[in-house]
């Protein structure tokens, strides 16, 4: 197979409903793609599969043999009731050296975070966490679900920025699954909408104008995507002093 | 040495917290509190179908407990809240021994040694079952021990880095059935649960690692075994809720003693 992850005719059920049906999906080393959709259209469902959480109801879902990859879920918190510090946590399930540790801690913008408590951690903060320990064992491609949920826009932006930079060094694959269209889409190489079926894929500026996008989202995210491209160009003259306020 | 019942008990008392402590966290983490209680009170019905069949009560309160956690689990896959099945399953296994073990008649079957513990009553044999059982316990658990750990913090995570979360939980189910095994004689099936949870939650607010309050658990354990075991001695109390009453001393004071520190409270 020449793809990272393929999924082939992928169709799953929770109950009785049908989430996901049909999905044919190929991920290439170091492409970027990115999975948009309405609330409820299988976008985690999906990744779940492809990390092989959850079993197809049918179809098939192929991994390449050894495949590193790591993978920032959406929405995890951790109650407390396990005491747990950060460099504890990038510790599993294997152990892995101090210098390691400090390395990814480092490259996801979470330097001084490795004694902390991970539930006494901000938002941001623990999203950082979560990106380090996907780092770990140089991945072949980083799976990301809504990583930046609960962030304020400059943090998602920081963070997205993070992601670039380490994608563009590392050269790794990246999927990911975002609402925020405009902050993506012009980074990614091919986007597909998802809305329990492949509405439709292709690159950035071909999916914006397809009448199915148009029809799940509106016109009004058009805007959106030049307003990004406005402050992308804005931000990147700015990346190092913006960097610094992450977290 | 072993001659003494004191000494036996003694030994029996700290087996059995020694044990509980590496599942007691887990209970604690997992929020398995219910659960634990569901499978431990099946215990009695373990041991009224042990005499009725002739077999060693070990195994009968093996056998039995296992099938309860796994048909609470199967039910709770399903889609059942989990809660009410918990609620359903605790109770009527309970209900069900009671009546199973009246069906037993004269004096084969002491009923209050086996919900409350007979601890000055141990033999070599069951001392022997304690430290088996709890040396089982130890290794399944010190062997999945990186695995459980990231499992229970996310089943996501779990299966991304390879590692199967579904046969962790069944680990778990595994280790819980041994330890209410186990701690029948010493604490009897009402109190296991309580021998599981109190000494990992009396750790907790002074741990900073898992690995920190998993020992903070096994000393609490054995503190309470030995407190309780002494004021059963001197003050003539039954020994097994004395053992729990000890544990929950201990909680209270980590609980003020975390609090005075800035720690975690709960």
């Amino acid at each position: 197979m020449s793809g990272l992850i393929e999924a082939r005719g992928l169709t799953l059920r929770h109950g009785t409903r049908e989430v996901l049906r049909d999905v044919d999906f190929s991920i290439a080393p170091g492409e970027i793609v990115t999975v948009v959709g309405p609330n409820g259209s299988g976008k985690s469902t999906l990744l779940r599969a492809l990390i092989g959480a959850l079993r197809p109801s049918r179809g098939k879902v192929t991994r390449q043999p050894a495949l590193r990859l790591g993978y920032v879920p959406q929405g995890l918190r951790l109650d407390g009731s396990m005491p747990m510090t950060v460099a504890r946590f990038l510790n599993l399930p294997s152990r892995v050296s101090a210098a390691d540790c400090a390395k990814v801690l480092d490259d996801a913008g979470a330097g001084d975070l490795a004694g902390r408590q991970m539930s006494d951690l901000s938002g941001g903060q623990f999203q950082r966490v979560l990106l380090a320990r996907a780092l770990l064992n140089d991945p072949q491609i980083l799976i990301l679900d809504e990583p930046t949920t609960g962030l304020d826009q400059p943090g998602q932006a920081s963070f997205y920025r993070q992601i670039e930079a380490l994608r563009n060094r590392m050269g790794c694959a990246v999927l990911m699954v975002s609402h925020e269209l405009h902050v993506v889409m012009s980074a990614s190489d091919r986007v597909i909408c998802l809305n329990g079926h492949v509405c439709c894929e292709g690159h950035p500026e071909v999916v914006a104008q397809a009448e199915e996008y148009r029809a799940l989202f509106g016109t009004g995210t058009q805007g959106a995507l030049a307003l990004y491209r406005h402050e992308h160009t804005h931000s990147h003259d700015h990346a190092p002093g913006e960097t610094c306020n992450a977290g | 040495m072993l001659d003494d019942f004191l000494v036996r008990a003694v030994l029996a008392a700290v087996g059995a917290a020694l044990a509980a402590a590496p599942l007691g966290v887990f209970v604690v983490w997992r929020r398995m509190a219910y659960f634990g209680d569901a499978t431990s009170h099946a215990a009695i019905l373990g041991v009224a179908l042990a005499l009725a069949l002739s077999v060693p009560v070990f195994a009968g309160t093996l056998v039995v407990a296992l099938l309860v956690a796994f048909g609470v689990a199967r039910l709770t896959g399903r889609g059942y809240a989990a809660d009410m099945v918990l609620g359903v399953a605790a109770h009527a296994a309970l209900a069900t021994g009671l009546v199973a073990a009246s069906f037993l008649s004269g004096p084969r079957l002491n009923l209050e040694a086996y919900l409350f513990g007979d601890i000055l009553a141990v033999s070599k044999m069951d001392l022997a079952v304690i430290w088996g059982g709890g040396a089982a316990v130890a290794a399944l658990i010190g062997w999945r021990w990186q695995a459980l750990l990231l499992s229970t913090l996310s089943p996501d995570l779990a299966a991304a880095s390879g590692v199967n979360p579904e046969r962790e939980r069944v680990t778990l189910m595994l280790a819980l059935a041994l330890v209410v095994a186990v701690a029948l004689k010493v604490v009897g099936a009402l109190l296991i649960a309580a021998l599981l949870i109190i000494p990992a939650a009396a750790a907790r607010p002074l741990s900073r690692t898992p690995e920190g309050m998993l020992a903070g658990a096994a000393t609490v354990g054995v503190i309470a075994a030995l407190g309780g075991l002494w004021a059963a001695w001197s003050l003539d109390t039954p020994a097994g809720p004395s053992i729990v009453c000890a544990a929950a001393i201990t909680f209270g004071i980590s609980a003020l003693g975390g609090r005075l520190l800035g720690g975690h409270g709960g």
